[in-house]
């Protein structure tokens, strides 16, 4: 079977948090507990729409010792495939929906000394697990918040009363960023950098850390990339003999799916090597997507991460 | 020239490589006997380098070569002494009141190379992002796998440990927790049927 | 309670034995008459009712002479048992793993109650009763992992994951095949596989790693691993080798039958929630020679792969030198006939020799 175990839930609460956040939290079906996990977790929320299973990844935000409930805080993306449209749309208390087992691929290192948090609009969320979870084992640690606005800032006020000596907000409505570099000279030894927002932030990060001599091992970041909708193309599944089109706005892992193929996954959002698929034959131009493949095998044209990547042009034969 | 290029081995043998310069806030540089060859050639590379610089060094059997050399090359704080246990204070001191961004250098013999390494990363800089040059002898620090005691400096293959007495043969298993290669019985099976000793890499 | 628990010892005079029970449920570990590595992994989720793979952590018969022997090992060397200051969350997950699993696959010998974080822990066979705050060390006698797994089976590995690799940060280890958890903890899955000749070369470790970094919570993984010991000896540590290392020779034609034990480690692998750290419980199964020989499908084939297995291997695994030995002993029990696949012992279309 593909992804992790599966956890039927109804939708118990939704609230919305501002003009683009809402918060969606469930209960489990069968009254058992829910698993418990690592701050950093996402789970894999699976969305019927239409005829299309959406399955879109989502930080867990409740704290990692509740087992009664899970959250998570979707933002919406207009321009997005749907996902999340759907979420702000179609889901109604009550609900049945499904979630896949919690997986980390952005969990704490406990060695480290202090945790030093940086946090772009939405990627707030892993950290609201990170910190419930350090505040229980006394963790030293830190967040720097940035956000659009005061009003757009999910969860800051919370925050910012419950450690107001550790959370640190920047909002681009008062011209106000982070003075990263300066943050970053006199951290003690055994700092670790944990980044989670929007691309061009992480890049700027962790660009700034390598410069100032922060070994790879202490930077950690998360990026989901939601599947970008894309030009509808046709690609040939050998192993399993069929021909399958990959519409508009479902991704090519999704497509496969579609047709009753199983295809391995874990992140869905390009992150975690699981979906990897040998090219057979490809005619075209690809577009990749994800940040799994080394930059010389996307020259090779002999792989695709189906979960993010697409293709443009005439034949796509994959050995799926 | 004091490089010895190791065979290959297997995956817990340590590997060295060349000192070069790299992006940081500061750097502290811990090296003994020929290790200081490492660091002149990295201070002719990058002159400005040792401005910047801690230097503890520890000149173990090479008297006065080395150290003339080092106080030439303008040294911000350059401390010389006479073994690893009695810099080590002052190391660990020093590394815990370090800022990230501090670069850290190593050189000179495995034993010293992988103290230091160990401190290094109990003060938390992980240990792939420390740079090490292998010079000078090929004396190894030893574990006793019995009785658990390091001995120093074991350039023969079997050893007698230090300790306990026990014949042990030279393993490439190295542990950077303990800084030490593993020794193991060498006769525990047929006691008393112990080969002689030969040098290592000889 | 269902399971007669024998009174044995694993040292000394090795009064250790396997009844009928015990040796129908031996994890015979080839499938083949052959053997070389493999990345042999398979989803740990049950097994056919009363084998070692049904329950999430086998209880069997010795239970309480091996909880004995450990505890004896521990007395006489504490360093067995260490855990880095970053696995004390994984040690509080094990320790929750172990005893949900074990209250809820055998509520008759053990019990937990949870209100909140205040546990109360039964465990019946070793007469324990323990009420403790979850995640207080200061209300245990042992840190948690060490509390729970000097109650249960099997050597634990605890990995860290990090850096796409697992790190050996925790352990405890007592029933090892002849490696050092304090001369290996902290190494990285390619570091403590290193002195293990072959493999390297043919990929398995790479192979294996990514398996195991991808191994999800709620789906555990297992495979079997093997190597000879002679006598029923549990603790064949290096720490102690220059102590049994003597053994070894004390092979004849006339006692091997009875001194050579073929040792079988069921490993497990359990992604830890709180900690996304994985546990690795390595379980380890001894029966002599003359056991095995009852099931006229394994004396077949333990000749077959004992003789074919390449030279580094059987260094490897420690008995070189016994090998012609166990040679002339096994080939007695091989007629020639072909064996069918798999492991099980073919009791329905062939009955056990005397
Ligand atoms: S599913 Fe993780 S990279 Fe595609």
């Amino acid at each position: 079977m593909s992804g992790s175990e599966k956890i039927n839930v109804k939708v118990s609460k939704i609230v919305l948090l501002n003009d683009l956040v809402t918060r969606f939290e469930f209960k489990r079906i069968d009254g058992e507990l829910f698993p418990t996990f690592s701050g950093g977790a996402h789970t894999i929320v699976e969305m019927k729409d239409g005829g299309i299973t959406r399955r879109n990844p989502y930080s867990l935000m409740s704290d990692p010792m509740d087992q009664h409930s899970y959250a998570i805080s979707v933002r919406r993306d207009d321009e997005g495939r749907g996902g999340s449209l759907f979420m702000h749309n179609n889901v109604k208390v009550s609900d049945d929906m499904v979630l896949s087992y919690p997986v980390n691929l952005f969990s704490l290192d406990l060695r480290a000394k202090k945790h030093l948090m940086i946090a772009g609009g939405i990627g707030i969320t892993p950290f609201m697990a990170q910190i419930k979870q350090l505040d229980r084992s006394h963790g030293n640690w830190e967040l720097h918040y940035s956000a659009r606005s005061p009003s757009l800032s999910a969860y800051a006020d919370d925050l910012v009363s419950m450690h107001p000596n550790d959370v640190h907000m920047y909002y681009d409505s008062e011209n106000k960023s982070i003075d990263l570099e300066n943050l970053l000279d006199g951290q003690p030894l055994g700092t670790h950098l944990y980044i989670c927002g929007p691309k061009g932030m992480i890049d700027w990060a962790v660009g700034q850390a390598v410069n100032l001599g922060w070994p790879n091992e202490v930077i950690h970041y998360e990026e989901f990339l939601a599947p970008k909708p894309g030009k509808p193309f046709q690609v040939m599944l050998s192993a399993s003999n069929k021909l399958v089109s990959v519409g508009e706005t479902e991704s090519l892992l999704e497509a496969i799916e579609r047709e009753g193929v199983d295809a391995p996954y874990l992140c869905r959002g390009g992150a975690c090597g699981q979906c990897e698929t040998v090219v057979i034959e490809a005619e075209g131009e690809f577009i990749h997507m994800d940040h799994w493949l080394e930059d010389k095998e996307k020259l090779s044209r002999k792989k695709i991460m189906p979960c993010v990547s697409r293709f443009d042009g005439k034949t796509l034969v994959l050995d799926r | 020239m004091s490089n010895f290029s190791f065979p290959e081995s297997i995956k817990s043998r340590p590997t060295y490589a060349r000192l070069e310069p790299r992006a940081g806030k500061s750097y502290l540089f811990v090296a003994d006997a020929e290790g200081a060859e490492a660091i002149i050639d990295l201070a002719s590379n990058d002159k400005s380098l040792m401005s910047k610089s801690h230097v503890i060094y520890i000149p173990k059997n090479t008297g006065k070569k080395y150290t003339l050399q080092l106080e030439k090359l303008n040294i911000n704080q350059l401390y010389i002494g006479p073994s690893y246990s009695a810099a080590q204070s002052r190391l660990r001191h020093t590394l815990v009141s370090s800022h990230m961004g501090l670069q850290l250098y190593l050189s000179g013999t495995e034993g010293l190379i992988g103290q230091a390494q160990r401190d290094a990363m109990v003060a938390g800089i992980p240990h792939t992002a420390i740079q090490s040059e292998h010079r000078g002898s090929i004396g190894r620090r030893m574990q006793c796998v019995h009785c658990k005691g390091i001995t120093e400096d074991v350039d023969i293959d079997p050893y007698v440990c230090s300790h306990c007495g026990l014949s042990l043969f030279v393993r490439d298993h190295y542990s950077r927790r303990l800084a030490a290669f593993q020794g193991v019985c060498i006769d525990a099976e047929e006691p008393g049927n112990i080969p002689t000793a030969v040098e290592l890499y000889k | 309670m269902t399971i007669q628990f024998n009174d044995e010892t694993f040292r000394g005079a090795y009064t250790f034995k396997n009844s009928e029970w015990a040796l129908k449920r031996f994890p015979f570990p080839f499938h083949e008459d052959s053997y070389m590595y493999s990345v042999n992994m398979e989803q740990h989720k049950g097994g056919p009712a009363g084998s070692i793979y049904e329950k999430r952590f086998d209880v069997d018969e010795h239970y309480l002479s091996e909880m004995r022997d450990r505890a004896e090992v521990l007395k006489e060397d504490p360093l067995r048992c260490q855990s880095l200051p970053n696995m004390t969350l994984a040690g509080w997950d094990l320790l929750e793993l172990i005893m949900v699993s074990k209250s809820e696959d055998y509520p008759d010998m053990f019990e937990l109650q949870r209100k909140g974080d205040k546990w109360r822990w039964i465990n019946k066979p070793m007469g324990i009763d323990d009420s403790f705050t979850f995640l207080d060390e200061a209300t245990l006698p042992f840190g948690p992992m060490e509390y729970i797994t000097r109650q249960t089976q099997g050597d634990f590995v605890v990995l860290d994951q990090r850096d796409e690799n697992l790190w050996m940060d925790a352990g405890m280890v007592t029933t090892q095949a002849d490696w050092s958890l304090d001369f290996d903890i902290g190494m990285n899955f390619f570091e403590w596989h290193a002195p293990v000749p072959k493999a390297h070369e043919m990929g398995i470790f790479v192979r294996a790693l990514k398996f195991l970094l991808n191994v999800q919570q709620g789906a555990p993984a297992r495979r079997l691993n093997w190597t000879m010991t002679v006598n029923p000896l549990l603790d064949t540590s290096p720490e102690n080798y220059h102590k049994w290392g003597t053994q070894k020779r004390t092979i004849t034609a006339n006692n091997i039958g009875e001194k050579q034990h073929l040792r079988v480690e069921l490993q497990t692998f359990f992604r830890l929630p709180r900690s996304n750290a994985l546990v690795f419980p390595i379980r380890c199964y001894l029966a002599s020679f003359d056991d095995l020989m009852t099931v006229p499908k394994w004396g077949r084939r333990l000749h077959r792969v004992i003789r074919d297995l390449p030279e580094e291997l059987a260094t490897y695994k420690g008995f070189i030198d016994n090998r012609p030995m166990m040679l002339d002993y096994l080939s007695k029990f091989d007629d020639g006939k072909p064996t069918s696949n798999g492991i099980w012992p073919d009791r329905e279309t062939e009955p056990l020799r005397d």
